[in-house]
């Protein structure tokens, strides 16, 4: 029974295309079975109606990452498990935490940080021009963005920023061993735990320190569960961002016409990161688990059942993109899920939105003539079961 | 038709605002504030998109 039931995830051919194998998985409707690397198997839920329908409903599918019914997608979601903080959490308990952070990531507050990024966009072009081609945009454009904006916003040093880009590296690769993630996540435990400990003696201006005093001086929160949460947005807050703004300069590259039609109108720029974040889908996929039997889409769903929510099919259903595999930056459609949707859905998405449409917006102005600086083919791709994009980027100009 | 809106399911996406920020803001603990409820006959199918937008379904239209 096992030999014809397909793998869940499987390695990009393409950065920005779904890989090839997931076509598979549509002969079967859009609740077919797949199997994970520990060779548990799970259902695939590859439809846009089907994804929403699931991610809306977190009584029956839950996301709570300590149960043992909670598929990992990857070994390194195994030592994940220690790891206490509302991703992995349902309503109530997850409610609670998310609203204490809401007020730090509103439209408006997302708005209010533009003329910061800008100006650290420039100056990263800056020093990228007085270097001279060839420049490597992961390292020196699209990864140092969200870096430094999450650490201003949180109150970390961006000079730890090697150590902390490290560690979240190993975090959210898909080729990650449980012993390399747990290390990893020992690591930036105990760098959070040192950094929240002394900010306690010595207050600064960050979210961690509005934290610290509100929530764990108060009794709310424990110090532990701190650590937890800024563990979160800490890694969640660059490695995403960063991944979306250096496939999205690829993509862009790659589409010349789309890239011409935006350089003619910049106010295409906002359907433009729309429409890269529904076609790249960052997130290929995301994990829930039935806490109790359902139906969906005709299949029968058991108490205990592993769920994959397949981001990147999902967003290529043509019941709600028409022509789903073309990029087209006017296409205007914000129902996509590569943020997710229901409770979870992305806390740092107007952010993410903001950091994208200056970094591409500004590049693609202040050099005109870029482009690849090695075949496309070649360009190295980040591995399946993790956050997707590519690992280096040359360009000249 | 009016907007209505949970604040009690809102959890802050801000989706309502990015497609209508005439008609929506957040407040200062990030929950949705509804600026003008009314919603003109022929705009509701526009709306109605809105809505669907919302992750925590916190917004509906009542008669
Ligand atoms: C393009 C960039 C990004 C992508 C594609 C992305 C994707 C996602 C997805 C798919 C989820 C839902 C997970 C689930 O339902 O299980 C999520 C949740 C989350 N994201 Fe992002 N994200 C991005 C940027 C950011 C940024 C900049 C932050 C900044 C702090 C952030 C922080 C979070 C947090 C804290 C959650 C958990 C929300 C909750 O459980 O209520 N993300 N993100
Ligand atoms: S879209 Fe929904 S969850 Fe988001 S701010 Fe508006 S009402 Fe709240």
């Amino acid at each position: 029974m096992t030999a014809g039931i397909p793998e869940y995830p499987q390695p990009r051919g393409c950065p920005y295309h779904p890989p090839a194998g997931y076509a598979e998985y549509d002969r079967h409707g859009p609740v077919s079975r797949v199997r994970l690397y520990n060779g548990r198997q799970v259902w695939a839920v590859t439809g846009h109606a089907e994804a929403r329908r699931v991610l809306l409903d977190p009584a029956t599918y839950s996301s709570d990452r300590v149960h043992p019914h909670y598929p990992a997608l990857a070994p390194r979601f195994e030592s994940a498990r220690k790891v206490r903080n509302f991703i992995g959490m349902d309503p109530p308990e997850h409610t609670v935490q998310r609203r204490m952070l809401l007020s730090s990531f509103t439209v408006k507050k997302a708005q209010a940080l533009r003329p910061r990024i800008q100006a650290l966009v420039d100056n990263l072009i800056d020093t990228i021009e007085a270097k001279g081609p060839v420049a490597d945009l992961v390292p020196e454009f699209a990864l140092p963005v969200p870096s430094i904006v999450i650490c201003e916003l949180l109150g970390v040093p961006y000079a730890d920023h090697t150590f902390f880009e490290q560690q979240s590296r190993r975090v959210v690769t898909g080729s990650t061993s449980l012993e390399e993630s747990a290390d990893a996540f020992a690591q930036l435990s105990a760098y959070l735990d040192g950094l929240i400990g002394r900010k306690q003696q010595d207050p600064g201006d960050g979210l961690l320190d509005t934290l610290i005093a509100e929530q764990v001086e108060t009794g709310v929160l424990t110090r532990r569960e701190l650590v937890d949460i800024a563990l979160l947005l800490l890694v969640a807050g660059h490695e995403t961002t960063a991944s979306a703004i250096a496939l999205g300069v690829l993509t862009l590259l790659e589409h010349p016409d789309q890239l011409a039609a935006l350089r003619a109108d910049a106010s295409l720029l906002p359907t433009a990161v729309e429409e890269l974040l529904r076609f790249m889908a960052i997130a290929d996929g995301i994990a829930r688990f039935a806490t109790a039997d359902a139906e969906l889409a005709g299949q029968r769903i058991r108490a205990g059942d592993g769920i994959v929510v397949v981001i990147s099919t999902a967003n290529r259903d043509d019941a709600a993109f028409p022509g789903p595999a073309d990029f087209e930056i006017e296409r205007g459609a914000r129902n996509h899920v590569s943020f997710g949707h229901g409770v979870h859905q992305c806390i740092g998405q107007n952010l993410a939105r903001a950091e994208m449409e200056i970094a591409l917006g500004t590049l693609f102005r202040r050099l005109p003539g870029l482009r690849l600086a090695r075949d496309s083919g070649e360009l190295p791709i980040k591995e399946a079961g993790g956050v997707q994009g590519i690992w280096e980027l040359p360009v000249t100009w | 038709m009016r907007i209505t809106a949970d604040q009690g399911r809102c959890l802050g996406a801000g989706q309502c605002v990015l497609s209508a920020p005439d008609r929506f803001d957040q407040s200062e603990l990030g929950l949705v504030v509804v600026l003008d409820p009314e919603v003109p006959d022929g705009d509701e199918r526009r709306f109605r998109a809105i809505l669907d937008l919302c992750p925590s379904q916190a917004l509906s239209l009542e008669v």
